[in-house]
């Protein structure tokens, strides 16, 4: 169905609109130029930050290497900790939550069961229903249980993703004939075996769309783990540069080198995500559209 | 396939189809099953819990007792949380048309015009949903910055004070700005996957009815996708009315200006971890998601396009 419309949209007369192009270039240099600040600047040290040269381009001295390696060194290696700890939530909760949302969506789609349409009600409800509101009550009550402070606090919340259910559920109804499945079932194929090779492989586009937004997500949060975790060798990456940030800015004048780590640390944390978000561009497009679709 | 399976799901749950078969039904659970456990223990759970736990209050001398709606009654009458709630308001007011404004309008280009710039432009404007929003946040507080920031260098050149976006005069469009730079990109996206999914040949007609580019995309193009920049305004509504971490990661930038109880989720986070608050702050967050629910339901109830979206 999306290949169809892609290479519809692809049929299209290419068009040069040259004042168009120079706008939208405009507009690319906007949205360009905080990574241009970062990657020039995460090549000075602190005489090269503060030495009052041009902030948008390079000093006279690169050292890409020497702040990396101040990066990972500083403090017994904590931001390579807070990476790999950003790599596990954003890996466990972004699985997690579409493994979920995959299996509900497609009960959702594909099974006439007592409450179903009261359920799916309430899912809907429910992406109304703002994530950092639960912040708080949720660490209530794992503080209740002794969940605050571990892996479990930042990993469990995440699994929760009515949108990604809303996402699969529209798209299994509309991508999954039921002829197929009623087909694969009289050959003598159980429910579980049906779910597994046949639906499952047609619903393909939507599970990737819907796991790269969950791992995202998780990826991002930055409300959840700030109040449940206490100990920093469990922080994610956002939380820890988050505190970096509060201590260079607290004292400003003694903490020059922890400017430049903090630089640093910002361009080597987003080049995961956004080496992920370009090699996998053909699978999440595709899912996208169907977040909008009637 | 949209016509064949819409009246199923809407029309025959209603009757009862002949033998609703038991094994049915427990198919059907054991696939949702899962995520209900889920949502049982981390949305309704909590949401019972909070509105339990703010119905009560902690005193130093007393301890703990049962005051029903007073936590409710202080936060409506609390300068704090309706001077947070007034922000983020007005912050929606002017920052949701902004976004979608500059999302529809490169959606719409880019759609128009394909040119190798384009498409790699349409990766460019998407890249910063790539970037969390903390991380945003701190690139921006540095340009923002008087020592490492661009802006005193560029308007030292042309010899007047530079703009202070971390100033109370202009922390609010400092903060629009981030947000629109964040966001834009991936509504433009969401908009862009619409407007191609449109069939050309309604383009055609509309030419040879003789309606030009503008009345093209004006009359065809923005009604066609209207589900989806409805999809993106309740998203927008939703991350806007509890924003906090761009201006929690801003404020040891500008100390002065952003203070603890700037919006109404920072003042929960600051009355339940900075002052052990509990109670209040599962009240505030009880009133800010009971604000977010009702009033994104009833947008969409009163757009009558419900249907559309859900």
């Amino acid at each position: 169905m999306t290949s169809d419309r892609s290479k519809a949209g692809a049929r299209r007369r290419p068009q040069r609109h040259l004042p168009l192009q120079v706008l939208v270039g405009f507009l690319v240099v906007y949205f360009l130029v905080p990574f241009w600040w970062v990657i020039v600047n995460s090549s000075k040290d602190a005489p090269g930050l503060f030495g009052g040269g041009n902030t948008l381009w390079f000093a006279e001295r690169i050292d890409y290497f020497g702040n990396l390696e101040q990066l990972f060194t500083y403090d017994n290696g904590i931001y390579g900790r807070w990476i790999l700890n950003s790599t596990l939530y954003a890996l466990a909760g972004g699985v997690g939550a579409t493994v979920l949302a995959v299996m509900a969506g497609y009960g959702f789609a594909k099974y006439r069961f007592a409450a179903r349409r009261f359920s799916f009600s309430l899912v809907l409800g429910a992406l109304m229903v703002p994530a950092t509101a639960l912040v708080i009550p949720t660490f209530m009550m794992f503080s209740e249980f002794g969940l605050t402070n571990t892996i479990w606090a930042v990993i469990l919340p995440s699994l929760l993703n009515p949108f990604g259910v809303y996402l699969m559920h529209v798209y299994a109804r509309d991508a999954v004939p039921d002829e197929i499945l009623d087909a694969a079932r009289a050959d003598g194929a159980g429910e579980i075996r049906t779910f597994l090779q046949v639906a499952f492989p047609l619903m393909r586009p939507a599970v990737v769309t819907v796991l790269l937004l969950s791992a995202v997500a998780s990826w991002n949060n930055y409300f959840l783990p700030l109040a449940m975790l206490s100990d920093n060798r469990l922080f994610p990456v956002t939380v820890g540069l988050g505190l970096w940030q509060g201590i260079a800015s607290a004292n400003n004048a003694g903490s020059t080198s922890l400017w430049s780590l903090i630089i640093m640390g910002a361009l080597v944390s987003v080049i995961p995500l956004v080496i992920a978000f370009f090699t996998l561009q053909r699978h999440w497009r595709g899912g996208l559209s169907v977040g909008g679709l009637r | 396939m949209i016509e064949k399976s819409a009246p199923r799901t809407q029309e025959k749950t209603h009757k009862i189809r002949g033998k609703v078969r038991l094994r049915e039904h427990l198919m059907g659970w054991l696939f949702v099953g899962p995520f209900g456990i889920v949502f049982l223990a981390l949305l309704i759970a909590p949401l019972a819990y909070a509105l339990y736990l703010s119905l009560f209050q902690k005193k130093l001398i007393g301890g703990t007792s049962f005051v029903f709606l007073d936590n409710y009654v202080k936060a409506f009458t609390d300068p704090s949380f309706l001077s947070g709630s007034w922000f983020v308001i007005r912050f929606s007011l002017v920052s949701i048309p902004l976004q979608i404004i500059v999302a529809l309008a490169l959606a719409l280009i880019l759609d128009a015009v394909t040119s190798m710039f384009t498409r790699f432009s349409r990766l460019m404007i998407f890249l910063p949903y790539a970037i969390p929003t903390v991380i945003g946040a701190v690139m921006w507080g540095f340009l923002y910055s008087k020592s490492f920031g661009p802006l005193s260098d560029i308007f030292g050149l042309l010899g007047t004070a530079p703009p202070d976006f971390l100033g109370s005069n202009l922390i609010f469009y400092g903060l629009v700005n981030v947000v629109t730079w964040q966001w834009a990109g991936y509504y433009m996206i969401i908009l862009y996957a619409a407007l191609q999914g449109i069939d050309p040949a309604l383009y055609e007609a509309a030419r040879m009815d003789g309606a030009g580019k503008w009345q093209v995309a004006l009359r065809i193009k923005i009604p066609l996708i209207a589900p989806a920049l409805l999809l993106i305004l309740v998203f927008s509504l939703i991350g806007t009315l509890q924003f906090f971490n761009e201006p929690q990661i801003l404020r040891s930038l500008a100390a002065g200006t952003i203070g603890p109880d700037f919006t109404p989720n920072m003042y929960a986070y600051q009355q339940a971890f900075a002052l052990a608050n509990f109670n209040y702050g599962s009240a505030i967050s009880f009133a800010l998601g009971g604000i977010v629910f009702v009033g994104v339901y009833a947008f969409l109830f009163f757009t009558r396009k419900r249907r559309s979206f859900l």
